[in-house]
């Protein structure tokens, strides 16, 4: 496999001096909320490029742990988000729709969105030639679409593993935005061969995997992250439009010890006037409609002074 | 590297789980739980006595233990101390507040140190078998016959020493091979401790029979919180205590709820650690509703409901 030294995804866009981003209202940031809702395998295949647990198999505690969120910890998420008027956009590991169709049809009844994680959380895409890809991208819109009615305009791609094809396969199969690049607070074009996708900030930083497990942090001081990346993000969207995601994981914030401080970050952040309570799928329209052209010319103007 | 073919191939993706130990069930759909003397919260403390020999080599990674070249005193001698101190520090406090504990021991432990069980036994605090030392986790490359026969020493010993019938099993570091469970009911265990994944008991298929799966805590356990994730001694008691008001809050409307805490002697007993232990317990048992119980009053409680 040939590497390359950068992504060739996008072009360097820094943040000074880039189209205005408007959202709806007059907002200044678009708040969105990803729940990742997950089924990991008990005794899952080897992958070459990730072992799925850490241990032979069964891996009780890291396997049990996540199982959590599905039996306890959705219900309370979904309860807080409810209670402070948030839609999920959910990261949905399709096999969830045979596994735990219970969850799916109570995300639906608070008409929340669906978008792709895989098929399992302990599937990767690494090594998958293209047509395993593509077999592996029809069977996750197919499933979204059958057991949802909706069309799968958004991807985060299963516990962030890729091929070299992986973004170019996305554009073709008509995906809207991916969640992968975490390059930006704002939407960027994503530079594919055929067809059209963006990038929508998913706030990787800000996910609770991230700062509670890998970064160790307390529950209440991932209250006070949150809260500081929203204020600043607050504060320069007066100028530009910013995105903030908060994506999370049931098994972590749906325990009892994190709810309340979860239900403390809602409070505050819809509790200011300006921001937009949105899911990806409509951030993604939005700047299609209004922002794209104007992006991708003015990335195309700055690309010709550079040269 | 290719990926084979039937790597894309799923043939467990349909309703449920994809094993046969428990069937997929959410907690909100159950059948609000009971206790007595219209308890809200039954409290759970579960104390670890573990013995981390010094030339144990372990088959798969034990967190705290022996990490450095052999003799390593320094790993060793610390672990110890929880034994000889910390786990008297944490007797005292909890019989300052009425608290009863179930003790998870090691077996090698309990005959080592006699004294340390009876001291467990006169308090009359539940014993649960924590295999036989930090030396031997379960795993799943484990030969079954091998851990038969060490699943069955081990209840043997701590049933002989502590004269209990030590109802409860709780793996070393918890980790299990897929035979752990099928083991364990044969010779008579009724419940288990290493699953992670509720906040009330469950029922779990072995060979052997159902037994429960009881919720041990995975996160409010000292050693993640302290050691593992290195936060503070004041987080460590906001957890606690956070974890603690929403459970309670929820009994209100979702019936009995149970706050499961883990601790390690050589972790929580430590001089500059046991107040903030004490705060936090102290906290919970001001609340009315709250039942101080071990694991097997609590599966008894839990049974009796049908």
């Amino acid at each position: 496999m040939a590497m390359t030294r950068e992504p060739g995804l996008y072009d360097y866009s820094p943040m000074l001096d880039r189209p205005k981003i408007t959202w709806p209202n007059g907002a200044r940031v678009a708040f969105w909320v990803a729940p990742n809702i997950e089924f990991y395998e008990l005794d899952p295949p080897q992958n070459p490029g990730r072992r799925p647990w850490p241990k032979p198999h069964p891996d009780v505690v890291p396997h049990s742990h996540r199982d959590y969120g599905n039996r306890a910890g959705f219900w309370r998420m979904m309860g807080v988000m409810e209670e402070y008027g948030v839609r999920g956009s959910v990261s949905l590991n399709v096999a969830m729709c045979q596994h735990h169709p219970e969850i799916i049809e109570a995300c639906s009844a608070l008409d929340w969105e669906f978008f792709s994680h895989g098929v399992y959380n302990t599937r990767y895409t690494y090594t998958m030639t293209e047509a395993q890809e593509r077999a592996m991208m029809e069977d996750v819109i197919k499933t979204i679409k059958d057991c949802t009615g909706q069309d799968t305009d958004g991807w985060l791609a299963p516990a962030l593993s890729y091929t070299t094809n992986t973004f170019e396969l996305l554009a073709e199969y008509g995906i809207k935005y991916t969640c992968d690049l975490f390059h930006d607070d704002q939407p960027q074009p994503v530079k594919t061969k055929s067809g059209r996708l963006i990038s929508v900030p998913y706030s990787l930083e800000m996910n609770d995997t991230v700062v509670l497990s890998m970064m160790g942090k307390s529950s209440r001081h991932y209250t006070e992250i949150l809260k500081a990346n929203f204020d600043q993000l607050y504060e320069e969207g007066a100028e530009n439009g910013q995105v903030m995601c908060i994506p999370l994981h049931p098994f972590l914030i749906g325990q009892p010890h994190r709810i309340g401080n979860f239900a403390e970050v809602l409070e505050y952040i819809t509790g200011h006037d300006k921001v937009w309570v949105t899911t990806g799928r409509e951030i993604a329209a939005h700047y299609y409609e209004h922002h794209y052209d104007d992006v991708v010319a003015a990335l195309a103007a700055n690309r010709g002074n550079q040269a | 590297m290719s990926l084979p073919n039937d790597y894309l191939e799923y043939p467990k993706r349909g309703h449920g789980m994809d094993h046969d130990r428990y069937t997929w069930s959410m907690l909100k759909d159950r059948p609000a739980v009971t206790w007595p003397n219209g308890a809200r919260v039954a409290l759970w403390v579960v104390t670890q006595l573990q013995w981390f020999p010094l030339d144990m080599k372990p088959a798969i990674p034990v967190p705290a233990g022996m990490a450095r070249p052999y003799p390593d005193s320094w790993n060793y001698t610390l672990r110890d101390y929880g034994n000889r101190i910390g786990v008297y520090r944490i007797f005292k406090v909890l019989d300052k507040l009425g608290i009863r504990s179930s003790v998870a021991i090691n077996s090698a432990l309990a005959e080592m140190y006699p004294y340390l069980l009876e001291q467990v036994v006169a308090r009359d605090w539940e014993v649960i078998a924590n295999g036989l030392d930090m030396g031997h986790p379960h795993h799943g490359d484990m030969d079954s016959q091998e851990e038969a026969a060490l699943i069955k020493g081990v209840l043997e010993t701590l049933r002989s020493i502590s004269g209990q019938a030590v109802r409860g099993w709780l793996s070393p570091i918890r980790s299990e091979s897929m035979n752990t469970p099928d083991l364990a009911a044969a010779e008579g265990i009724e419940y288990l401790c290493d699953w992670a994944n509720d906040d009330m008991p469950y029922p779990f298929e072995t060979a052997s029979g159902t037994i429960l799966n009881m919720p041990h805590t995975m996160e409010l356990d000292d050693q993640q919180i302290l050691i593992t994730l290195r936060h503070t001694e004041q987080e460590y008691v906001d957890q606690l205590k956070d974890q603690f008001d929403c459970l309670y809050a929820e009994s209100e409307s979702s019936g009995g709820r149970i706050m499961a805490i883990n601790l390690n002697p050589w972790v929580t007993g430590q001089a500059y650690r046991i107040k903030a232990l004490e705060g936090a317990l102290s906290y919970i048992m001001s609340h009315d509703g709250v039942w101080s119980a071990t694991g097997a009053e609590i599966l008894d409680a839990y049974k009796a409901q049908g």
